[in-house]
């Protein structure tokens, strides 16, 4: 009879997945200790979940995008209108969380874009080193020579105000950062005794590159990813508001803002809600990637 | 020795980086959609006047060229005319920089004068009130966009408390002080207005605050990190093990340490002022560098937005600089870092 | 008693610490003295809770924390634990002064040797103020005439230094003078040395033995490294989670272990030669949330008994300078 005491060694695959799950568990009992993280959580889940089912949530859909009703234009928060209603009529809640789309596509647009070729950069640099690494940071340098919505608003120069030009503006500035942060962490571990030994057995740089070095900058990418949504969220609210962002009828949240803003304070309401709002919005991820950053153990400064 | 070829390789890099920031922004501005000769002469120009104007402008010529002639004109204080007001873009900026200089230091004083002590009480009160206080006032500050501040903080304290002006940098009753810089503060204070100097300030708290509640969380967060980082060292216990007084303990000897992450971040701090007083500036209506840009941008006046852009890299890069510099001054670990770089 | 006056007296000291899992008690009836110009060590191994005695004994164990439910720690004759923290103060680098593990985190990264030595000087008082006022020059003086004594090369240049700049040995020596030089009645050595090089530790222990009996400093020794003791100390207490397992001569405890734990922990170091391969100690340090009651040595004591399981043994003395809390020893010498 076989005892069950037996056990078969096991197989590295295994370990690592079973290290993985352990961190992984670990991280989300971290996370879920820590009450501001939560909330942080629960902001972006509902904020996400309201602009992903805009057409179903909000009270007045039709009121999005070109819509006029002058009739019934400028009415305080009411019962009907929870919100008030703006310039054109339209009821400012229902464009808010319609605004809010664009706001959030705009995030994951530039996010989409500039990570993966900024970590890509970064790994490319760190790890080749020399000529290339000073080539990329240079460049990176230079894009980093002007803070994000200033450098934003040059590029924005060459178009016509339009949100795509915004986004692409925002993306091509937004690269920089992480790679930046993956050069610096393929930088310090390109050293370390792990990867030289990998080396010494013959792996390949790219099998080093993902299975090395890239884990270790993971955790760091994510909190970096969370903050970075809120940061970029307020540089394009910011490019709107200044009237380079989206424009109307497609208002995202800025645009409101900058038009709600001169019929202040009559009409506070139009300029009040889609500020609430932003902040609400911003506020969710920087508590998210705060409690992230302590639950996945990342320094500050990311 | 060391120190100074360290100082030497960092202005080389800024050089070479403030010529990459030019040609890049030189390559948008002038390659991309757009005709910049039609917007300034409006829609019923005459064909002729818009080769005119182009010819002026020296955009018939090739792209290096263009540049060639831009980039030496610079050092020649020629910053190339401005479609908009037809006068040499450095007089424009010489114009309206002051006013956004005044508003970004008076905002570096708030963070300093705020955001510092409330780290430090922060750390001193750890996890009690005051140091949730201080994490939520943090939070905010990092949270709500700078040009929402101002609109909130115009709607309380100039619509409905009334007690200071909208808009603007001077009221229009106030008789303005001899321009000698520029800074109206300044200017004031030189002249003896009094009245001038009073109705200035007033005009400036609000945007200047507007614009400081970002790094003014940023640094308090910052602070109370770093201030409570030091107390729970060694050195500290050991000083006080050698007899020094608490008093000294906590200003010279935990004090100093606790100040070297905020300095480092005074460079990105900066940044986000300039940008802060992008759009705190159009709140106000103040007549700065903003709305100057903000204007050439719109109307593709690219002279005009090339010598913004220079202007604000420069001044960004240099303030740069000087916190590094200042950095390793106080830290010999950084310094050591940078010797070895 | 023992002739001298002792200038630490710990008696019958109990610390306690609140942590999140219940209240950790760690130090269970600690009594250990050192007189005025000896040599004590206190051997342990790392979580026996020597460095709480010796925080205790220095006045820095944070109170909310930290409870004292039973005894005292006498310095110079006053309780440290009823004393008010200017009193404390007061005591700190003229009565009592102490050197730590690891040279580069004990100074101050951004101030220079010089500065920190000054305000050591300036605030310890003891040596400079002979004739009133404090000069510039005078705080030079006794810096330079301190690392002298430290054998550190080019003392003036050391002033003008940042700890990084210094190697470790010299960092150490750097300290060992900060901590000396308001002349303490007793210093407190955590570990010195652990943090350099073997040959480097050998050469600051020679040094630290030589400056504390030309001045006639005593010395407390608080280390897990059984070589430094011998060389070092002139009597030794064993502890073990937080209790004090024996006392005696240095030579004597060395040769002649008699508590088990101090024969577990004698015959744990590997010998150079011989055949036999070091035994270590069976079992782990206790959880102090759950100390063991009585000995808190006999989960682990080959000769375990059940009176060793109920009550603590007190103190044997087996001659005037040898004691060990044992029951194997209960019968013997002086009841």
């Amino acid at each position: 009879m076989m005892s069950s005491n037996q056990r078969v060694a096991p197989t590295p695959e295994e370990t690592r997945w079973a290290a993985f799950k352990d961190r992984l568990g670990r991280g989300w009992y971290k996370f879920r200790r820590n009450r501001i993280s939560l909330v942080g959580g629960a902001m972006v889940l509902l904020f996400v979940f309201l602009a992903s089912f805009a057409h179903y949530v909000t009270p007045y859909p039709h009121h999005a995008g070109a819509y006029t009703d002058f009739i019934n234009a400028f009415q305080p928060p009411s019962t009907a209108h929870w919100f008030g209603t703006d310039s054109l009529g339209a009821d400012v809640l229902t464009r808010i969380i319609f605004g809010s789309q664009i706001s959030f596509m705009l995030a994951g647009v530039v996010l989409g874009i500039s990570v993966p070729f900024g970590v890509f950069l970064g790994l490319l640099s760190g790890y080749i080193g020399g000529k290339t690494e000073t080539v990329i940071m240079r460049i990176t340098d230079i894009f980093l020579a002007l803070p994000a919505l200033v450098m934003a608003l040059a590029i924005c120069a060459a178009f016509t105000p339009s949100i795509d030009k915004a986004m692409l503006a925002v993306a091509s500035i937004w690269w920089t950062w992480h790679c930046r942060l993956v050069n610096g962490i393929t930088r310090s571990i390109k050293t370390e005794e792990f990867v030289q030994a990998s080396q010494v057995l013959g792996a390949s740089h790219l099998r080093i590159i993902f299975k090395d070095i890239l884990p270790n900058c993971a955790s760091p990418i994510i909190v970096k990813i969370t903050l970075d949504a809120g940061f970029v969220i307020l540089v394009g609210a910011g490019l709107s508001f200044l009237g380079l962002g989206a424009q109307p009828p497609a208002e995202d949240l800025g645009t409101m803002i900058s038009i709600g803003s001169k019929y202040l304070p009559e009409r506070w309401w139009m300029t009040v809600f889609p500020s609430l709002a932003i902040f609400f919005i911003i506020l969710g991820f920087n508590l998210l990637g705060d409690g992230l950053r302590d639950a996945l153990a990342v320094e500050e400064g990311v | 020795m060391r120190f100074s070829y360290f100082l030497l390789r960092r202005l080389l890099h800024t050089v070479l980086v403030l010529f990459g920031l030019s040609i890049l922004i030189f390559i948008i501005a002038r390659t991309l959609p757009g005709d910049p000769a039609r917007l300034a002469l409006g829609p019923f120009a005459a064909k002729e006047q818009l080769e005119k104007l182009r010819h002026t402008m020296g955009m018939d010529k090739p792209l290096p060229l263009q540049y060639w002639t831009y980039i030496t004109g610079i050092f020649r204080g020629d910053f190339g005319l401005s479609f908009q007001t037809r006068r040499n873009v450095a007089l424009d900026i010489a114009h309206y920089l002051p006013a956004t200089v005044e508003l970004v230091l008076i905002s570096i004083l708030w963070v300093l004068i705020l955001g510092v002590p409330l780290g430090v009480m922060a750390a001193r009160y750890k996890d009690r009130w005051p140091d949730n206080l201080v994490r939520v006032i943090a939070f905010v500050g990092v949270a709500v966009p700078p040009f929402v501040v101002g609109l909130i903080l115009q709607l309380i304290f100039s619509y409905l408390l009334g007690v200071i002006p909208t808009t603007g940098r001077l009221g229009l009753m106030t008789s303005p002080p001899v321009r000698h810089t520029g800074l109206l503060i300044l200017d004031s204070l030189i002249d003896g207005n009094f009245s001038a100097l009073g109705d200035a300030l007033l005009h400036i708290i609000l945007p200047s605050f507007a614009i400081a509640m970002t790094g003014i969380g940023q640094i308090a967060r910052l602070t109370r990190g770093s201030m409570s980082d030091v107390a729970s060292q060694d050195y500290i216990e050991a000083s006080r093990g050698f007899g020094i007084p608490n008093r000294i303990v906590a200003f010279k000897y935990m004090l100093k340490p606790a100040f070297i992450p905020p300095l480092t971040i005074l460079g990105l701090t900066f940044a986000s002022e300039l940008s802060n007083a992008f759009l705190v500036e159009t709140v106000f209506a103040w007549p700065g560098m903003a709305k100057y840009g903000i204007r050439a941008i719109l109307r593709k006046d690219f002279n005009a937005v090339m010598g913004v852009v220079l202007i604000i890299g420069l001044a960004f890069v240099v303030v740069n600089l000087i916190v590094d510099i200042l950095a390793g001054y106080v830290d010999p670990r950084i310094r050591k870092r940078q010797e070895e770089e | 008693m023992v002739e001298g006056k002792a200038i630490l007296d710990i008696r019958d000291l109990h610390v306690w610490f609140r942590v999140y899992e219940g209240l950790s008690k760690v130090l269970d009836g600690v009594s250990l003295h050192v007189q005025e110009g000896e040599r004590v060590g206190l051997v342990g191994e790392t979580g026996c809770g020597k460095t709480v005695a010796m925080k205790a004994a220095m006045g820095i164990l944070k109170s909310p924390p930290a409870q004292f439910p039973q005894g005292e720690v006498l310095l110079a004759g006053h309780d440290v634990l009823t004393m008010t923290p200017s009193e404390i103060l007061k005591m700190k680098g003229r009565t009592i002064s102490m050197i730590f593990q690891d040279p580069l985190s004990s100074l101050n990264p951004v101030f220079t040797v010089g500065q920190q030595m000054f305000d050591v000087i300036r605030y310890g008082r003891r040596r400079a103020s002979d004739d009133g006022r404090l000069t510039k020059a005078k705080l030079r003086k006794t810096a330079v005439e301190e690392l002298t004594s430290v054998r550190l090369p080019d003392p003036e240049r050391i002033l003008k230094l940042y700890p990084l700049e210094l190697s470790g040995g010299m960092r150490q020596r750097a300290l060992i003078a900060m901590a000396l030089v308001n002349r303490p009645r007793l210093l407190v050595a955590d570990e010195p040395g652990t943090a350099l090089d073997v040959t480097i530790q050998a050469q600051i222990l020679a040094l630290l033995k030589a400056l504390v009996n030309e001045a006639g400093i005593a010395v407390l020794l608080i280390t897990h490294d059984l070589g430094v003791v011998r060389e070092m100390a002139e009597r030794v207490y064993i502890m073990y989670a937080g209790q004090i397992a024996g006392e005696g001569p240095v030579a004597e405890i060395f040769d002649d272990p008699k508590h088990p734990y101090t024969q577990g922990l004698l015959s744990s170091v590997p010998r150079l030669t011989g055949e036999v391969l070091a035994e270590g100690i069976p079992g782990t340090v206790p959880d102090y949330t759950e100390a063991p009651s009585g000995c808190r040595f006999h989960p682990r004591c080959p000769y375990a008994m059940d009176q060793c399981v109920n009550q603590k043994p007190p103190m044997v003395e087996l001659s005037a300078k040898r004691h060990v809390a044992c029951y194997l020893y209960s019968g013997g010498g002086n009841e």
